[in-house]
């Protein structure tokens, strides 16, 4: 049977990950697919998963009461989502949803974790790309909001 | 190098009479003028970066980039933003009314030093305005350019500039346009996030890709670290600067940036050489 393992392997956040490491992540991994506006995960909700996008996109979203949903970034071709399942309580924070159809590797949370702990190696590995997407998503975030466009520019 | 061309005021500290010949709301905070001259010049020539001063008679005088496009010097473009009394004045003029222009000034975009190379358009907020007759001049020569990508970021859908525009380029074979806004109401389906965030994925190719970027400062900052970590060269990455005017000629120093004026040394630099100012914070 063909396996998910050279799919992950070209993909640009597991790429030159040792192929015993590589191995032990593929057992955890199964092919998904949402169509547009299906949710891919829901604020408060148990992490037990993270995507890995192939195609399409897919809207970070948080409720405001007064205001509805409100994307506040949206994720395409060869980016993650969710690091929730990796930090406790292991809830997501925010809703995701697929703006078009959208293809993905899901990776279930709590067979990786299991994985990390009897494998260190593996664990920081996972760890050092996994901080390295926060990292982004951390400068990225600072500077929406400076509102660099707006007024107080 | 600043140019004051043939049909201008022979002083440059004179502005020229223009009549507001359109005025168009862009978005919300946004317009555009269209201007033509009062006194029987016909043309207005310009580069593509280059910028004026607007005197909205009775209120001030302000710098403004030229908006348009440089092969159609009949009418002159300016696409402005409402911050401040001179901007909030100019909004208020009406067909017919009165402008004073002096310019142009200023060095211009690399569109000829560019020529054979990818180009790489990077936008923030009203900065798409000064890039626009880039573009135009890109497109007029395309078959001379590799790939041409335009990067933009706004801070919310109801502030995206040129609409119409970039519905049309977006739709031509030729031209990679991204647009993407920092936040967004559920109905957008475009993308989100800091512009900065294209970057890393747009389709060209760093070693020989020729860039040109305008924003806010800060916004360009961090797009010259990721134009630099996709390995573009600094010697091929252009930014617009901006700073307070008074003369825009160089003589009363209130633009200076280090040692340079941006009135007549700018306000497109080449980044290399002034990598080690714009580091700095209060210049
Ligand atoms: C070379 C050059 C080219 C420029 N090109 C354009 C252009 O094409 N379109 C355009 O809209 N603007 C452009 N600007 C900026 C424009 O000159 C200023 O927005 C304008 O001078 C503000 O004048 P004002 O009298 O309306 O505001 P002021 O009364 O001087 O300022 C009012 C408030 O607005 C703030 N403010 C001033 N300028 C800006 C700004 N740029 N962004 C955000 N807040 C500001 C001030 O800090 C103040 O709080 C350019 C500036 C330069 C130096
Ligand atoms: S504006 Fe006077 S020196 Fe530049």
């Amino acid at each position: 049977m063909e396996t998910l393992e050279p799919i992950l392997a070209e993909h640009p956040f597991l790429q030159g990950l040792e192929p015993r490491h590589l191995h032990l992540i593929v057992g955890c991994a199964s092919n998904v697919r949402f169509e547009a506006g299906q949710f891919l995960c829901r604020e408060g909700e148990e992490a037990d998963q993270f995507y890995i996008i192939r195609h399409g996109k897919v809207a970070v979203e948080i409720f405001g009461a007064q205001k509805g949903p409100i994307t506040i970034q949206t994720i395409g071709e060869g980016e993650i989502l969710g690091w929730s399942w990796l930090i406790p309580p292991y809830h997501w924070h925010f809703d995701a949803r697929a703006v078009e159809l959208t293809r993905a590797i899901a990776l279930d949370g709590k067979c990786l974790r299991t994985k990390c702990e009897n494998d260190h190696d593996l664990g920081y590995e996972l760890l050092k790309r996994f901080s390295h997407v926060m990292e982004q998503r951390l400068e990225a975030t600072r500077l929406q909001l400076l509102d660099v466009y707006g007024n107080n520019s | 190098m600043a140019t004051i061309l043939e049909n201008h005021s022979a002083d440059p500290m004179m502005p020229v009479p223009f009549r507001v010949q359109r005025l168009r709301q862009d978005t919300y905070d946004t317009f555009t003028l269209e201007l033509q001259p009062a006194n029987g010049v016909r043309k207005f020539a310009f580069a593509a970066g280059q910028f004026n001063m607007l005197y909205v008679f009775g209120v001030g005088e302000v710098p403004i980039s030229i908006s348009g496009d440089p092969a159609k010097p009949q009418t002159l473009v300016h696409t402005t933003r409402a911050v401040g009394v001179v901007t909030k004045a100019m909004r208020k003029l009406q067909r017919g009314g009165m402008v004073g222009v002096r310019g142009p000034f200023g060095t211009h975009w690399p569109v000829a030093e560019a020529l054979g190379s990818d180009v790489v358009i990077v936008a923030g907020g009203i900065g798409l305005a000064p890039l626009r007759p880039a573009l135009y001049a890109l497109l007029a020569r395309r078959e001379k350019y590799g790939k041409v990508v335009l990067l933009y970021g706004a801070r919310t859908p109801e502030d995206i500039l040129y609409r119409r525009e970039l519905e049309r380029w977006r739709a031509r074979l030729d031209l990679e346009v991204y647009v993407t806004v920092d936040r967004a109401a559920g109905n957008w389906r475009g993308n989100v996030g800091v512009v900065t965030t294209l970057i890393p994925k747009a389709p060209f190719d760093p070693r020989s890709a020729v860039a040109m970027v305008c924003g806010p400062e800060i916004m360009m900052r961090f797009t010259m670290l990721e134009l630099q970590k996709r390995g573009v060269a600094t010697e091929n990455i252009f930014l617009s600067m901006e700073r307070n005017m008074k003369c825009a000629v160089g003589f009363c120093g209130h633009c200076q940036f280090g040692p340079a004026f941006i009135c007549k040394d700018g306000p497109v630099f080449r980044y290399d050489q002034i990598k080690e100012l714009f580091a700095k914070r209060e210049i």
